[in-house]
């Protein structure tokens, strides 16, 4: 037993920290759970007190840092180390042990931030945990405004992972540069591979920035800079600048490697080749490039003037052209298609749907009138998790139905599975299409409780009310899982007659990865091996 | 081709972008609160030129240039001598920086806290100097690894990126000078 554990802890084998990074990510995403659901719990009627107003802004804060900067980009780069190296028939990353150090980083600065409640406050009283969001706007951040060293958890935390996530984005460029396999070109990647180059570029160039306004941070708060102390003269509006430069490719950087999942899976379920390779590339890296442009369009209400609300309205609507590419490529995919419903489709086919729905109420609060209305409502916080969740929950859940067997030998149980995706989908939908509407009305975001003559109460109920569907979902899901680990069906090299070249390998892969590979002629070296009458090659 | 070499240089390209990336931002602030201090001292009364650290910083980038060529040639003396010859360039800017940084927090009282000047230019200038730091601490070990034989002639990759990491921190200089000491004075 400690052998096994000694081993896990050592080790710096791609599959084996993807394995970890992703269920670290899934250990944070039931703690991030948790505590929405307190706040649920906490909004689900007007007036109730099930946890108080300054528990309530810990909660909210805690929930957003740890979903975005520990299960998000935990899975993300989780998934990319697992699968980058095997997708482009490689033995390892460029530096194992670098991709080691990247992820014991995160480890440390999630723990770092849940430590802060016991030394946030230098463990006496009860203790407190970060309550200043998780963008964390200037000056409320200033020592004078929030004293003790609360704040300093969730800095330092940031500061952290984001280091060991610069260096896990370095690792894959240079992996993905140099260790292809002979034949495997630029243009024969699979599209995940290009979704991963992207989002590990974005994060070299948009995480530094996150960590040096962390940097200025902690100056003004330990050695008294006046970064953003804004009785001295400094400005509240650059951190904002600062935070959203990175915060809104960090949303891409989510959710780009959720449309890699969906370009393999929706081809292999369909069983055809993805419609429009070159198009999907491209609009990979016009998402990618657009996006660092777009951040002001979290601040038109703080006054920027007519020009730049201008621009950034516009450069946000434009993200939505190769965003609207893709789904017509993966619907082309699909039209025509020998579809196979399994539930690793199932989650794409709901991808689909939610994240259209998401992009739209996305070009709705591009245009800055329209987002003058409606910012910090819950319209927006409603607009942000069908985003994260219609879209990249969903696509991890398909990405795990699909390459389990893969990791493991063992298929995941269809039937669990489908209760999985339909407690899901009807939870999700049913907590936050509703959400959207007290938005509408005018019900901000971060109050911990609301008067009862405002219209919003049977709303939040409902809000509140699917919850528990989602809930059971995950915990179906974590139930599948664990049994399937020990009871599911032998899943074979290639249970799903796919084609890239992970699937060309064991089931689990053995640590070297490939003993031969197959040559690499096509985008499907293995449909090609499987159809040496008709290879791809001549049709690309 | 040699897929290490090929490794570590992609590697070290990534790091030095997200090195710039860092300093992009620091840079902004700095030019975003340039005329913003609400008090004295200004920089115009306090910063002077720093010619002579500029001449020795820029004038080590030729210096590891003729130290990774002399050991392509397999001169390791030689470019143990050149490596040493860049070190002392280096040590030589840290001291001016050292230096200016003592007149100005004993006798012109310019500290991190005194005005948005002060907050700005210490972290800005601060951090390029701990970037020149970790070049020395990285040179240094060439330096003993040269005279000490551990170092030859199939190093020369490595070497050669440590002097990228270096001629990196050299060019963040040009734009720090042009920032803090031209612009904004």
């Amino acid at each position: 037993m400690l052998a096994i554990l000694h081993d896990w802890v050592v080790t710096v084998d791609h599959k084996r920290l993807g394995i970890m990074y992703v269920v670290t990510g899934f250990v944070f995403l039931v703690i991030g759970g948790v505590e929405a659901a307190l706040m649920r719990l906490q909004l689900a009627w007007p007036g109730l007190t099930v946890v108080p107003a300054d528990t309530f802004n810990r909660l909210f804060t805690l929930h957003g840092t740890t979903m975005v900067f520990l299960f998000g980009i935990p899975i993300v780069f989780g998934f990319g180390n697992y699968l980058v190296p095997l997708m482009i028939g490689s033995r390892d990353l460029a530096f194992p042990r670098l991709n080691a150090f990247g992820f014991w980083m995160l480890v440390f600065g999630g723990a770092l931030l849940y430590f802060s409640f016991i030394g946030g406050d230098g463990l006496y009283g009860s203790g407190s945990a970060p309550a200043v969001g998780w963008f964390a706007y200037a000056p409320l951040t200033e020592r004078a405004f929030t004293p003790g060293n609360a704040t300093d958890y969730w800095n330092l935390s940031i500061l952290i992972t984001g280091v060991g996530t610069v260096a896990t984005a370095i690792n894959l460029i240079a992996t993905i540069a140099t260790m292809r396999a002979p034949g495997m070109t630029l243009g024969r990647m699979p599209v995940y591979v290009w979704t991963m180059l992207t989002v590990s570029g974005m994060t070299v160039l948009i995480l530094p920035p996150l960590t040096a306004a962390q940097i200025m941070l902690l100056l003004d708060r330990f050695l008294g800079a006046h970064y953003f102390d804004t009785q001295a003269g400094g400005s509240a509006i650059l951190w904002q600048h600062f935070f959203w430069f990175f915060g809104h490719p960090e949303v891409y950087i989510l959710m780009v490697p959720g449309f890699g999942f969906a370009s393999e899976i929706i081809p292999v379920f369909s069983r055809k080749v993805i419609f429009g390779y070159a198009t999907l590339v491209v609009a990979t890296l016009g998402i990618g490039a657009v996006s660092m442009s777009v951040w002001a369009h979290h601040m038109f209400t703080v006054g920027m003037g007519a020009t730049l609300n201008s621009f950034f309205a516009i450069s946000s609507m434009l993200v939505g052209v190769p965003t609207g590419v893709k789904i017509f490529n993966w619907l082309a995919t699909m039209y025509g298609g020998k579809l196979r419903f399994r539930v690793a489709m199932l989650f794409c086919c709901a991808f689909l749907f939610q994240f259209l729905c998401a992009g739209l109420t996305g070009i709705m609060l591009a245009v800055a009138p329209f987002d003058w209305q409606l910012t910090d409502s819950y319209f927006v916080v409603a607009h942000f998790h069908f985003v994260l969740l219609g879209g990249l929950l969903f696509t991890i859940f398909a990405a795990i139905y699909y390459w389990f067997p893969k990791a493991t030998g063992r298929m995941l149980s269809e039937r669990l599975g489908r209760w999985h995706f339909w407690l899901l989908v009807v939870g999700f939908n049913l907590t936050f299409v509703t959400m959207h509407f007290p938005g509408v009305l005018g019900m901000p975001r971060r109050i911990y409780t609301y008067p009862a003559d405002r219209g919003w109460d049977l709303l939040n109920l409902v809000t509140t009310a699917g919850v528990p569907l989602q809930a059971a979902a995950v915990l179906i899901f974590l139930f599948n899982v664990v049994y399937s680990l020990r009871h599911g069906a032998p899943a074979g090299d290639n249970p799903w007659e796919a084609w890239t070249l992970e699937w060309a390998t064991s089931s689990p892969p053995p640590v070297y990865n490939f003993a031969t590979l197959p040559p690499v002629t096509s985008r499907r070296p293995l449909w090609d091996v499987q159809h040496p009458d008709d290879p791809d090659g001549p049709h690309e | 081709m040699n897929s290490t070499a090929a490794r570590g240089r992609a590697g070290v390209i990534g790091f030095i972008v997200a090195e710039m990336s860092l300093f992009a931002v620091f840079v902004v602030a700095y030019l975003f609160y340039i005329g913003k201090s609400a008090t004295g001292p200004y920089p115009r009364e306090v910063l002077d030129l720093p010619i002579v650290n500029t001449v020795c910083l820029l004038s080590s980038s030729i210096t590891v240039a003729l130290a990774t060529r002399a050991l392509a040639a397999g001169r390791i003396a030689r470019a143990g001598a050149w490596l040493f010859v860049t070190v002392v360039l280096g040590l030589a800017f840290l001291a001016g920086t050292a230096q200016e940084w003592r007149r100005l927090i004993v006798e012109r009282g310019l500290t991190i806290g005194t005005n948005l000047f002060g907050s700005t230019f210490y972290p800005l200038v601060g951090l390029h100097a701990s970037h020149v730091i970790v070049g020395l601490v990285m040179l240094s070990l060439c330096v003993v690894f040269a005279f000490s034989g551990a170092l030859k002639a199939v190093h020369r990759e490595r070497v050669e990126l440590v002097s990228w990491y270096w001629h990196f921190v050299d060019g963040v200089w040009v734009v720090v000078f042009t920032v803090v000491y031209v612009v904004g004075r």
